[in-house]
């Protein structure tokens, strides 16, 4: 094994990180918001909505995400729908993790005691303000270690969507392994690039978490 | 230029997705049986056994299946071994899988009472013998749903080979989408018939999950 290529591509890989960052910063912050929506749809919404959102997650949940990929970035153009590879890879992970979050979110609300509701409303709130100001938080610091999972597992997974060219860490491997022919080794340094992202990410959930949800968040 | 009738399609995706299921049983036996002996190690008395345990499962848990396909597909050859895609496939997936499972196992076993064990030693058993008729069987029945669990998402994982050329679902979709030039509905297909495989399998996994829930 050889390194020797490898002060020349630390820019490479830099960057490649930093979209990779970039592509999980905008899904968990989308990812999340899309599935509050969700959760709370499948619990009030109307009984159309609810069996919408029902099965948005079995398929999504039930299909790999390459094929959910390759389906928006190759698929939706037939439909007039032209994504930019990086918006493409956005939208899939977005829509990807909201299938999961939507569960992992909806438990938390199922969990959060309906006596909270009932003494809310008692004291003069508007169910809206209920929901955000009282139900979500509680909802949220319950659920937020599978949350954390969650979005870790997202960031792995974003690797895949080197397959449209979108220039990520893995893009970036792919181009290096190409110009410097040390396949093993170039991975081999990605791979701990990704070890070392994931390991930083769930501890950066884990402090912010505590920090804005309040102690008792591992 | 040859015309591609939908059912030209579907009957070469349906070929194709043989290798995926074939694929998806390798890896699930593979995975079972070195998931087992990453259990062992997992669950040990010592310590060291334990930690390399923990660090074997946390690294592949925590690195992208992508780059350990990867790995694998320009590692091996480089031991001298001859590689071809489905070895690369079959090999990478058995030790994604591996880590998985035995990480559901364990929570299996750690699941048990103690109390367990101690009736196991008292009746005059040794380690192994309590492994093998107390523990091990209760701890696989108690994690039935999330193992059915995993296989769906190791189906889904399959996927990633395409990349490394096996010549599974995906990549024969990709062959056809570049003769057909219909992404939509050749996708749409394959999201279709993936999800014929893993929905089954994710009732069944629920129905477990609600049997359990109400023993």
């Amino acid at each position: 094994m050889t390194f020797g290529w490898l002060p020349g591509a630390v820019g490479d890989i830099a960057h490649g990180a930093a979209t990779t960052i970039l592509l999980i910063a905008v899904t968990t912050l989308a990812g999340t918001l899309l599935s509050i929506l969700g959760a709370a749809g499948r619990r009030n919404g109307p009984a159309l909505l609810k069996r919408a959102i029902a099965w948005y997650v079995e398929v999504m949940r039930n299909t790999p995400f390459l094929v959910q990929l390759f389906f928006i970035f190759f698929g939706l153009p037939s439909l007039g729908v032209r994504l930019d590879p990086i918006l493409a890879a956005m939208l899939a992970m977005t829509l990807n993790m909201a299938a999961y979050t939507i569960e992992i979110v909806g438990a938390g609300l199922d969990a959060v005691p309906p006596g909270q509701t009932e003494a809310a409303l008692a004291l003069g709130l508007r169910p809206r303000q209920v929901f955000i100001k009282i139900v979500l938080p509680q909802a949220l610091k319950i659920i937020y270690p599978a949350l954390t999972s969650q979005i870790v597992i997202m960031m792995l997974e974003s690797a895949v969507v080197s397959q449209i060219a979108v220039r990520e860490l893995t893009y970036e491997a792919d181009m290096l392994q190409a110009r410097t022919f040390r396949s093993f080794e170039t991975y081999f340094v990605v791979t701990l690039v990704y070890l070392a992202l994931s390991m930083a990410l769930r501890r950066l959930l884990v402090t912010g978490g505590r920090r804005a949800l309040g102690a008792g968040v591992s | 230029m040859i015309e591609f009738t939908l059912w030209d399609i579907v009957r070469n995706l349906l070929l194709a997705a043989r290798w995926t299921v074939l694929l998806s049983l390798a890896a699930f036996v593979g995975g079972a049986a070195v998931g087992m002996a990453v259990l062992f190690f997992r669950i040990s008395k010592n310590k060291w056994s334990r930690r390399i345990a923990s660090g074997y499962i946390a690294l592949f848990q925590g690195t992208p299946l992508l780059m350990q396909l990867f790995l694998m597909f320009f590692g091996l050859p480089m031991l001298g071994l001859r590689i071809e895609p489905w070895t690369a496939a079959v090999l990478g997936l058995t030790f994604f899988a591996s880590a998985y499972l035995a990480e559901i196992w364990r929570s299996g076993v750690d699941a048990l009472p103690l109390g367990q064990w101690d009736a196991g030693a008292s009746l005059g058993l040794h380690y192994l013998q309590e492994l093998r008729l107390i523990i091990l069987p209760q701890a696989f029945s108690i994690t039935r749903a999330p193992t059915v669990g995993f296989l769906v998402q190791l189906i889904k994982s399959t996927a990633l080979t395409s990349i490394i050329g096996f010549e599974e679902l995906v990549r024969t979709s990709n062959a056809i989408n570049n003769a057909t030039f219909e992404p939509f509905k050749v996708y749409g297909l394959v999201a279709l018939i993936f999800f014929a495989m893993c929905f089954p399998l994710t009732q069944y996994a629920r129905s477990l999950e609600k049997r359990a829930a109400t023993r």
